[in-house]
């Protein structure tokens, strides 16, 4: 057994170093980044804090890149419409002054049907270009600021009469630069407090089970669903006893206590598949190296808590949970979607749209609904990013939107074929790590932070032409052999 | 005679229609609100060979195959870097032009232009051999190795160790300045010489000769080039590189003289843009001049694939004419906004994207 556990962590481990030695640009990036953290002369705490707050603004919005990299679209130049959508939302929710959660349930209600409808519309316009849908969508996205731009200034007050003196220029025409947040949207979705989120997810997920419930009629079936309604209800209860709801009242998580948790609850899951696994189904399964890995990794991480460095930098970082558990939403979003029906319906169009109009699938149709979906999620997701940022410039928040979020997930080892919600958490990781060291170290080695401010741009433009070039280069061989093949 | 309409229409294009008869109705606003319409032709044929010779860097890129050169901003900073040579060597106010300014900025301008073409068409070759390896994504990729080269040069913009006054910061400041001055080396040289104006001295229609001969200059070249044994083969490179790889045509190294040739216009393009503009624009300006360029050869009515000598001329006249006159009249009819730089953005894009869609073969026809 412990052999067995033994060859099970070698070759896991192996896998690990080959998979990052043959991800030339993930490898490039971590080694990049490692030397810009040696050489900020920042203490590393104000790095990680850095890191994380980037870390939660922006990672749905480059988790928004993903479906349509599946489906065949490339990445997503884009998704700037879909931030502009979430960016108009926002201006009237804070023309008619709404605030806090009401103000960002508002603006995702507001943005959902904008962000559709201009999806659709660059959905219909990318099945004009294909072949061609990344240059297309860098050239709209310049496209887009113009129209943007021509509403904000001349439309909104010049035909739509706006009044308000803090919102528009002194003539009554046209919007301000910048629109402040702080004490209508800022952290209105960070603010929400774990004991809000708890219940809501209880509740929905309960009223999930009972609909469940009423739409099968299979007893065996029911019979469990109703021991689930149970522990819901189990759930809920504990969130109001006081010392849980206290804890839960909060709305930021040390990353301490999150840890602690993440690793407890880890070790739960691990031991509860194992007892399942050996006393349960008695089967020899091959999964329970998984497990007792999960567990040993679980232990490993909380015990490296005491270390005092790393003690020190888990009470100095604070996580807004709720903007957190949208991201982790998300991911599972992805993965679930990829299950469905639709999911498949993209992956083989992504693949070759030959083959899946011949499977009978609607090519166009399926392009249209991952424009939707990812412009949709690019609104959300810049919501996200101007609330936890608290200023809103006005012709400016969206213009790099695209580019930052698509180096990021090239950075993660993406390409214009494949990503995964794993390389767009590395990549976050890595390329927001850099951006925050960039200038120090800049400022350190060559005494001039200003070289430091033109590397990241230069990594930023850098990175995406490089792996756009090496997909090139690979699309360009890979037709060369095929048709080498057919001839003969 | 509807199916003669019919096929004019469809070989203007809807777009270009619709700029066209823009561009009369803005001309008919600005006499309406009575206007200098002197002074903006002034301007309009300033500009026209302002930009002339960039746009037309546009040609050889779309014959050769490589489609619209979005990259020419790799042109662009060898340009910049030549002009900047000229100017730290202090070209202009040498002992053996002393007592001949004009002799001097020209001497200086002719230094710039030699020196960053042939430093572009090396660069351009390089990057030619890049754009080989990426056949059906040259837009994709060039547009972003275009962003990457004005990131990389502005690190180089900061650290080069200028010594001329024109260059650095007076006071404090790294590297070189934001606009550079040209009064001391080429500024307006072009414009000036052979200059006459139309009219009344002050307010008359200033025609600058020597930058307009020089534009029709390059244009002529061009033209001679491509009726060339060598042009004439990388038109056939571009138009089918099959059918030109069985005739014997070497498509690759076909497309590489484009490139290099695009990248070289590029950098004389820059120099003579600056030259009427009197001002060296450093760091991110040029970032999006390739786009303007690429929208102006689409409106003189060139395809992703196919382009004309004279499709830069009237592209040219007209993108820019319309910038120039439009403006004004815009802020004449809707005091207190600024609608030049939004209907800059929407035409030339605009312009882009209804090409992309029009575009056939290549990539876009893979069903």
């Amino acid at each position: 057994m412990k052999n067995n556990f033994l060859s099970y962590t070698k070759k896991q481990c192996s896998d690990l170093i080959k998979n990052i030695y043959s991800n030339k640009v993930v490898l490039m990036f971590l080694i990049l980044c490692i030397f810009g953290i040696s050489t900020t002369g920042k203490p590393l705490t104000y790095t990680i804090s850095e890191v994380f707050s980037r870390f939660s603004r922006n990672t749905f919005l480059v988790l928004a890149l993903i479906i349509p990299v599946l489906a065949g679209l490339g990445l997503n130049f884009g998704i700037v419409v879909g931030a502009m959508a979430a960016q108009i939302a926002i201006f009237f929710v804070v023309y008619w002054g709404f605030t806090g959660v009401n103000g960002l349930i508002l603006c995702v209600l507001l943005s959902t049907p904008i962000a559709i409808l201009f999806g659709y519309l660059v959905g219909r316009l990318y099945n004009k270009t294909k072949g061609a849908e990344m240059i297309t969508g860098m050239v709209l996205a310049y496209f887009a600021e113009g129209l943007y731009m021509f509403l904000f200034l001349f439309v909104l007050g010049g035909v739509i009469p706006i009044k308000s003196e803090t919102l528009m220029i002194d003539g009554g025409v046209g919007v301000k630069n910048t629109i402040d947040l702080t004490g209508n949207l800022k952290y209105s979705l960070d603010n929400i407090s774990m004991l809000v989120l708890g219940r809501t997810i209880l509740i929905v997920y309960f009223v999930l089970v009972l609909a469940n419930i009423l739409i099968h009629k299979n007893k065996e079936a029911r019979n469990s669903q109703i021991s689930k309604l149970i522990l819901l209800g189990v759930m809920f209860g504990i969130t109001f006893i006081p010392y849980v709801s206290q804890f839960m009242g909060t709305d930021r998580l040390l990353l301490l206590d999150a840890v602690t948790i993440t690793c407890v609850l880890a070790i739960i899951y691990g031991l509860v598949k194992l007892i399942l696994i050996k006393l349960v189904k008695k089967e020899k399964d091959t999964d329970v190296n998984r497990y007792i890995a999960i567990i040993l990794v679980a232990i490993i991480a909380y015990g490296l808590t005491y270390v005092p460095a790393i003690y020190a930098i888990t009470l100095a970082v604070s996580l807004p949970v709720c903007t957190y558990a949208t991201i982790i939403l998300l991911c599972g979003f992805n993965r679930w979607l990829l299950s469905t029906k639709l999911g498949q319906d993209m992956r083989t169009v992504g693949q070759s749209r030959t083959v899946a109009t011949s499977a009978g699938i609607n090519v166009n149709k399926t392009r249209i609904i991952a424009m939707c979906l990812s412009t949709l999620l690019a609104a959300w997701g810049q919501i996200i990013y101007l609330q936890n940022l608290g200023t809103f410039s006005t012709y400016g928040a969206h213009s790099m939107v695209g580019q930052y979020a698509i180096a990021a997930l090239l950075v993660g080892g993406a390409s214009v074929q494949m990503a995964n919600n794993k390389q767009a958490i590395l990549g976050v990781i890595l390329f927001h790590t850099l951006f925050v060291v960039a200038p120090f170290s800049a400022s350190n080695l060559f005494g001039s932070s200003l070289i430091g401010e033109y590397f990241r741009v230069f990594i930023c433009y850098g990175v995406i032409a490089l792996a756009l070039a090496m997909h090139a280069w690979k699309t360009v061989i890979k037709p060369a052999v095929a048709k080498g093949k057919s001839k003969k | 005679m509807n199916k003669h309409i019919k096929g004019f229409y469809q070989s203007i294009g809807l777009p270009r229609l619709i700029i066209l008869l823009f561009f009369i109705v803005v001309l008919f606003g600005a006499a309406f609100y009575d206007m200098d319409v002197v002074a903006l032709m002034s301007n309009v044929l300033r500009r026209w060979g302002m930009y002339g010779i960039l746009v037309l860097a546009m040609v050889p890129s779309i014959q050769c195959g490589i489609g619209p050169n979005f990259g020419v901003s790799l042109g662009i900073v060898c340009g910049l870097f030549g002009s900047l040579v000229a100017i730290e060597l202090d070209i202009a106010n040498l002992s053996i032009f002393a007592g001949n300014q004009t002799l001097g900025a020209w001497m200086s301008l002719l230094f710039a232009v030699v020196l960053s073409a042939v430093i572009a068409w090396f660069v351009g070759m390089g990057y030619g051999v890049l754009l080989n390896r990426v056949k059906g994504s040259e837009m994709t990729v060039s547009t972003y190795v275009g962003f990457s080269v004005i990131a990389f040069m502005n690190i180089l913009w900061v650290t080069l160790p200028f010594g001329s006054g024109d260059i650095k910061w007076p006071i404090g400041g790294e590297g070189a300045r934001n606009t550079i001055s040209l009064a001391g080396s080429f500024s307006e040289i072009m414009n000036k010489t052979g200059s006459f104006t139309i009219g009344d001295p002050e307010t008359g229609l200033f025609v600058p000769t020597g930058l307009l001969l020089f534009f029709f200059l390059f244009c002529f070249l061009m033209y001679l080039f491509l009726k060339s044994r060598t042009g004439i083969a990388m038109s056939a490179a571009g138009a089918n590189p099959s059918f030109a790889t069985a005739s014997g045509i070497h498509v690759n190294k076909m497309r590489i003289i484009g490139t290099a040739l695009s990248t070289s216009l590029g950098a004389v393009g820059i120099i003579t843009y600056a030259q009427a503009f009197g001002f060296l624009q450093m760091y991110n300006a040029p970032l999006m001049m390739g786009f303007a360029c690429v929208a102006a050869v689409l409106i003189g009515g060139a395809s992703t694939t196919r382009a004309r000598i004279s499709h830069v001329i009237i592209g040219t006249f007209l993108f820019q004419g319309l910038l120039v006159v439009a403006l004004p009249v815009a802020n004449k009819v809707l005091v207190g906004t600024d609608l030049s730089d939004i209907m800059r953005m929407i035409i030339s894009n605009g312009i882009i994207l209804y090409a992309l869609t029009k575009a056939k073969g290549g990539a876009a026809n893979e069903e």
